[in-house]
C-alpha cells in the first residue's frame, strides 16, 4: 500500500477517479442548495418532500434524469447533437485536474495551471454554441449566438484581470500563486496597496459572465428563448450540460479563490497567534453546530424515516467535528477544508446574485462588457503594474 | 520508438486528417469542428515538444476566440444553402501555388536539417531542463529581441481592425457632408 501510494502516478489517478465519481453528486447538493436559498430569498420553503427538508432530492433528480427517455430531434445534425453536451462536460471535467484543492490534494502542479484552465473553459464554450446550433430550432440557435458573443466579450475583462493577478504573484502555476500569497503574506485581492481590488471585482462580474449565470444568462434567457441553447436536449444529455454548468462554477470559483483569496491558507497564514482558533476551533465548532441543528430534526416529527436521516446527518456531522479536534485528521483536512470554505462562499454568492439581480438585455450586456469592464480592466493592469514596478523595486 | 515519438505521429496523424476532413465537409460546421480538432491536435504537438506555454495560449486563442467567431458567422449561414456553391473559389490557383511553394519549403529544410534555420544571435532553445520558465523566456524574447516583429504584427493587426470597422460601416449621405 505505501509503495503503491509512493508511485507518481497512483495518487493523482486516485484523485482523478475520486473527482469524477463524486463531482455529480456535489452539483446536485449545490442545486439543493440553489434552490433552497433562493425560496429562502423570494419567502418560499423550496423542496420540502423527498427526504427531511428534502435532503434527498438530488438523488430522486438524478434518477429521473438518467430513467427519462432519450430525445433526439429528428431534423437535428445529430453527430454535433451528441458531441456537444460530451465536449461541454468533458472539459469542464478536466479543469480540475489542476486545481490546488489543499497542500497535499490536487491532481497535478502544472507551470500553465490558470492557462490551463482558460483554455478548457474556451473549449467548453464550444458544446453551448454547437449543441444550440445541431438542435435546428430557433431559439437553440438564438441562445447559441448570444453565448458565442458573450463568451468573446466577456473573456476578455476575465482574461486581463488574470494578467493582473499573475503579474502580481510572478507565476502561472496554481500552487505558486498560493505560496506567493503565503510568502507576501497578503490575499491577492488586497495586494499592491488594495489596488487589486479592482481585478478581483472584474473577475467576479467577468467569472459570472463567462459561466452564463444570472444576471448574464441570456444564452438560456428562459423568459424570451424557452430554455435557450438546450431548449431540444432532455435526459441525461440535458443532465451532462447541467453538470458542465455547476463544473464550471466551481471551476471559475476556484480559481477566484486561488487567485484573489489566498487558496487552501487560512486567512492571517502569517499570524501564529491565530493557528489554533482558525484551524481547529473554527471548523469543529462549525460542523459541531451543523450538528446541533440537524439534532433539531430528530424530535421534531414523527416519521420515523424522517428521524432516522436526520439521525444520521447530525452524527456524520458530528464525526467530522470530532476529526477536525484530532490533530493528524486535522492536519490532512484543513487545507481541504479552507478551500472549501471559500469556494462555497462564493457559489453562494453566485446563488444570490442570481435571486437578486435583474437579467440584463442583450445591447446593455455588450455595453458593460465592452464600454466598462474591458477599459476597467486595462487600467487596472497598467496601474498595478506602475505600482508594482515603484512599491517593490 | 520513444514514447514521445509515439506521441508525435498520434498528433500528427490527428491534425493531418482533421486538416484534410476539414477541406472535404460539404457541411460548415463539421468543417468547424474537424478545424477545431485540428487546433487542438497543433497545441498537442507544442505540448510534446515541451512549449506548455504556447499550448495554452494557442488553444486560447485559436479555439476560445477565433473559432467561436468563425462558428457565430457561420450559425447565420442557412445549412442547406452551401451544398450548392461551388465549393473553390477562383484562387485555386493561387492556393495551389501557394501550397507547392510551401511544401518545397519544407521540405528543403527536412532535407538539409533543422540547424540550416540557425542564425547568430538566435535565441537559445529551450532544454527539457529549463520547463518552469517556459512562459518567462517567451515573454523575454518577444519583448527583447524579436521586438520589431512583435510590433509590426500588432500594427498589421490594428489596421485590420479599422479596416473593418471602415468597411462596415455604412455610409449615409445624408449626415456626411
Amino acid at each position: 500500500m505505501e509503495q503503491l501510494l509512493a508511485n507518481p502516478y497512483v495518487p493523482p489517478l486516485i484523485l482523478t477517479a475520486v473527482i469524477i465519481l463524486v463531482f455529480p453528486l456535489i452539483a446536485g447538493y449545490i442545486v439543493l442548495a440553489e434552490r433552497k436559498v433562493l425560496a429562502d430569498l423570494q419567502v418560499r420553503l423550496g423542496p420540502m418532500r423527498v427526504g427531511p427538508y428534502g435532503v434527498l432530492q438530488p438523488l430522486a433528480d438524478a434518477l429521473k434524469l438518467m430513467l427519462k427517455e432519450d430525445v433526439i430531434p429528428s431534423q437535428s445534425d445529430k453527430w454535433i447533437f451528441w458531441l456537444a453536451p460530451v465536449l461541454s462536460t468533458f472539459t469542464a471535467l478536466s479543469a480540475f485536474a489542476v486545481l490546488p484543492l489543499s497542500d497535499r490534494f490536487f491532481v497535478a502542479d502544472v507551470n500553465i495551471g490558470i492557462l490551463f484552465i482558460l483554455a478548457m473553459s474556451s473549449i467548453g464554450a464550444l458544446g453551448l454554441i454547437l449543441g444550440g446550433w445541431s438542435a435546428n430550432s430557433k431559439y437553440s440557435l438564438m441562445g447559441s449566438l448570444r453565448a458565442a458573443a458573450q463568451m468573446v466579450s466577456y473573456e476578455v475583462p476575465l482574461g486581463f484581470a488574470t494578467v493582473t493577478a499573475i503579474m502580481c504573484a510572478g507565476t502561472l502555476s496554481m500552487q505558486g500563486v498560493i505560496a506567493s500569497q503565503l510568502e507576501r503574506g497578503v490575499w491577492g485581492a488586497f495586494d499592491n496597496y488594495g489596488l487589486m481590488l479592482i481585478p478581483t471585482v472584474l473577475f467576479i462580474i467577468a467569472g459570472t459572465a463567462e459561466t452564463n449565470r444570472a444576471p448574464f444568462d441570456l444564452p438560456e434567457a428562459e423568459s424570451e428563448l424557452v430554455a435557450g441553447f438546450h431548449t431540444e436536449y432532455s435526459g441525461f444529455r440535458w443532465a451532462l450540460f447541467f453538470l458542465a454548468e455547476y463544473a464550471a462554477i466551481v471551476v471559475i470559483s476556484s480559481l477566484c479563490v486561488t487567485l484573489f483569496f489566498g487558496g487552501w491558507l487560512r486567512p492571517f497564514p502569517n499570524v501564529a497567534a491565530l493557528e489554533m482558533p482558525l484551524n481547529t476551533a473554527f471548523p469543529a465548532a462549525l460542523f459541531a453546530l451543523i450538528a446541533l441543528g440537524c439534532s433539531k430534526g430528530v424530535f421534531r416529527q414523527a416519521l420515523v424515516g424522517f428521524r432516522l436521516v436526520m439521525a444520521a446527518l447530525t452524527g456524520l456531522f458530528l464525526l467530522v467535528a470530532a476529526a477536525f479536534a484530532l490533530p493528524a485528521a486535522n492536519e490532512l483536512m484543513i487545507g481541504l477544508f479552507w478551500f472549501g470554505f471559500k469556494l462555497a462562499v462564493m457559489v453562494y454568492m453566485f446563488i444570490w446574485y442570481r435571486g437578486t439581480f435583474p437579467r440584463f438585455r442583450y445591447d446593455q450586456l455588450m455595453d458593460v462588457g465592452w464600454k466598462w469592464l474591458i477599459p476597467i480592466s486595462m487600467f487596472g493592469l497598467i496601474l498595478n503594474g506602475v505600482v508594482q514596478l515603484f512599491a517593490r523595486g | 520508438m520513444s514514447l514521445d515519438s509515439v506521441l508525435f505521429y498520434v498528433l500528427a496523424a490527428l491534425v493531418l486528417g482533421s486538416a484534410i476532413m476539414t477541406i472535404t465537409r460539404r457541411n460548415v460546421v463539421h468543417a468547424a469542428v474537424w478545424l477545431i480538432s485540428a487546433l487542438v491536435g497543433v497545441a498537442g504537438l507544442f505540448l510534446s515538444r515541451g512549449a506548455e506555454f504556447l499550448a495554452g495560449v494557442q488553444v486560447i486563442v485559436y479555439i476560445g476566440g477565433i473559432m467561436v467567431l468563425f462558428l457565430f458567422v457561420i450559425m447565420l449561414v442557412p445549412v442547406h444553402d452551401e451544398s450548392t456553391q461551388r465549393r473553390f473559389s477562383n484562387q485555386k490557383w493561387p492556393a495551389m501555388l501557394a501550397a507547392v511553394a510551401l511544401f518545397l519549403w519544407v521540405a528543403f529544410i527536412a532535407v538539409n536539417g533543422v540547424g540550416m534555420l540557425d542564425h547568430p544571435g538566435m535565441a537559445e532553445p529551450l532544454g527539457p531542463g529549463s520547463l518552469s520558465e517556459n512562459s518567462e523566456a517567451v515573454g523575454l524574447v518577444l519583448f527583447s529581441q524579436y521586438l520589431l516583429p512583435f510590433e509590426l504584427a500588432s500594427i498589421l493587426l490594428l489596421v485590420a481592425i479599422i479596416g473593418a470597422i471602415v468597411m462596415s460601416k455604412t455610409r449615409n449621405p445624408e449626415t456626411e457632408s
